[in-house]
């Protein structure tokens, strides 16, 4: 299964034709898939509040968004979250790359990972864990889940899910 | 000219466009001014009055104007590419520049000193960048949202607040009715 095409599809599928994306070795093939994509508009963001922000907009201009990410992010955009997202109550699906969790080579990237969930539990985010590749089959469900409650939901990502980086 | 008094000035311009407003004293003095279903007040999030007008005006036709302060613009600089490099023709951004953090308590910005927001607009790519004095902006932005083309309007005034109420509007109530507005 091509993870990064199912998980483009089940975008395509629910509607969500607005995507901002900030980088992460984990995502690149989402990304590219993303701005491969006919009928989805790929907005590179320099930071991810300022993500939050354009897809904020999109939202009310009758846009489905979703904004894919690292979970560092999540330490830049409690703020967003809660004061954007949140406080005026917007569907945004956040696919996040789950750096530092099994299979992870880069050791600083852990002191973040310790963190995620406990932060997306305290913000009372909708938080699901894709480790297996089969996880993925969830991904529509979770779409759906997200337009439906007008929330942020949150899908982590970790290495593992996305094939680890070779002899580990 | 302070921020309220030029907000006073362009009111009749803005009132039929879609307005993504600044968080603070900018969306009070707006509220308080002219009040519009097409006004998008932020009450929170510094610095992303930008990025959420252009989400917005890549989203739909109809004009956005982002008002937005130097201060803010500086919090979330990275607008600026971002801007440049996905044109949206219906797209102005109002950088209201008084050199100051108004809602803080008019502490100095780095604006209001060596540095130029409208090159550095300039420098990150974006086309049509003007930087204008207080008293001149109304028939600037007037020309701005007659041309379609997206604009950067940088206008230059003095620092300074009035006193007036927060806004008790429930943030759900603000978006339900600007997409309403939007949408119609």
């Amino acid at each position: 299964m091509d993870i990064n095409k199912k998980i483009v599809d089940d975008f395509v599928a629910n509607d969500v034709s607005f995507i901002t994306t900030v980088p992460c070795k984990q995502l690149a093939g989402v990304i590219d898939e993303v701005e491969a994509r006919e009928g989805i508009y790929h907005i590179p963001s320099n930071k991810e509040d300022e993500g939050m922000g354009l897809c904020a907009g999109a939202f009310m201009g009758g846009k489905r968004p979703a904004i894919i990410m690292q979970n560092t992010a999540i330490g830049v955009t409690i703020n967003t979250l809660a004061t954007l997202i949140q406080y005026y109550r917007m569907p945004l699906p956040m696919l996040i790359s789950y750096r530092g969790e099994l299979r992870e080579p880069v050791a600083c990237q852990v002191e973040m990972a310790v963190h995620t969930k406990a932060l997306l539990a305290q913000m009372n985010i909708p938080t699901y864990h894709f480790h297996w590749q089969r996880d993925v089959e969830e991904f529509d469900n979770i779409l759906k889940y997200t337009f439906m409650c007008n929330k942020p939901v949150a899908i982590l990502t970790d290495a593992n899910f996305w094939g680890g980086y070779g002899d580990q | 000219m302070i921020r309220s008094e030029i907000l006073r000035e362009i009111a009749p311009v803005i009132r039929d466009q879609l307005v993504v407003c600044n968080i603070g004293l900018p969306s009070q003095e707006l509220h308080m001014i002219d009040d519009q279903p097409t006004n998008f007040y932020m009450l929170g999030t510094m610095g992303l009055s930008s990025s959420i007008g252009l989400g917005l005006a890549l989203a739909q036709d109809k004009t956005v104007i982002s008002i937005d302060g130097d201060g803010s613009v500086l919090t979330n600089l990275g607008t600026l590419p971002t801007i440049a490099n996905n044109v949206a023709d219906n797209y102005i951004l109002l950088i209201i520049d008084n050199g100051s953090y108004g809602s803080t308590g008019d502490q100095p910005t780095y604006a209001g000193k060596k540095t130029s927001l409208a090159a550095v607009a300039s420098a990150c790519g974006c086309d049509n960048v003007i930087e204008v004095q207080d008293r001149d902006l109304p028939p600037v932005l007037q020309k701005a949202i007659d041309d379609r083309k997206m604009t950067v309007i940088v206008c230059k005034c003095d620092s300074g607040n009035i006193k007036l109420p927060v806004i008790t509007k429930d943030p759900v109530v603000i978006r339900d009715r600007f997409m309403n507005a939007v949408a119609s």
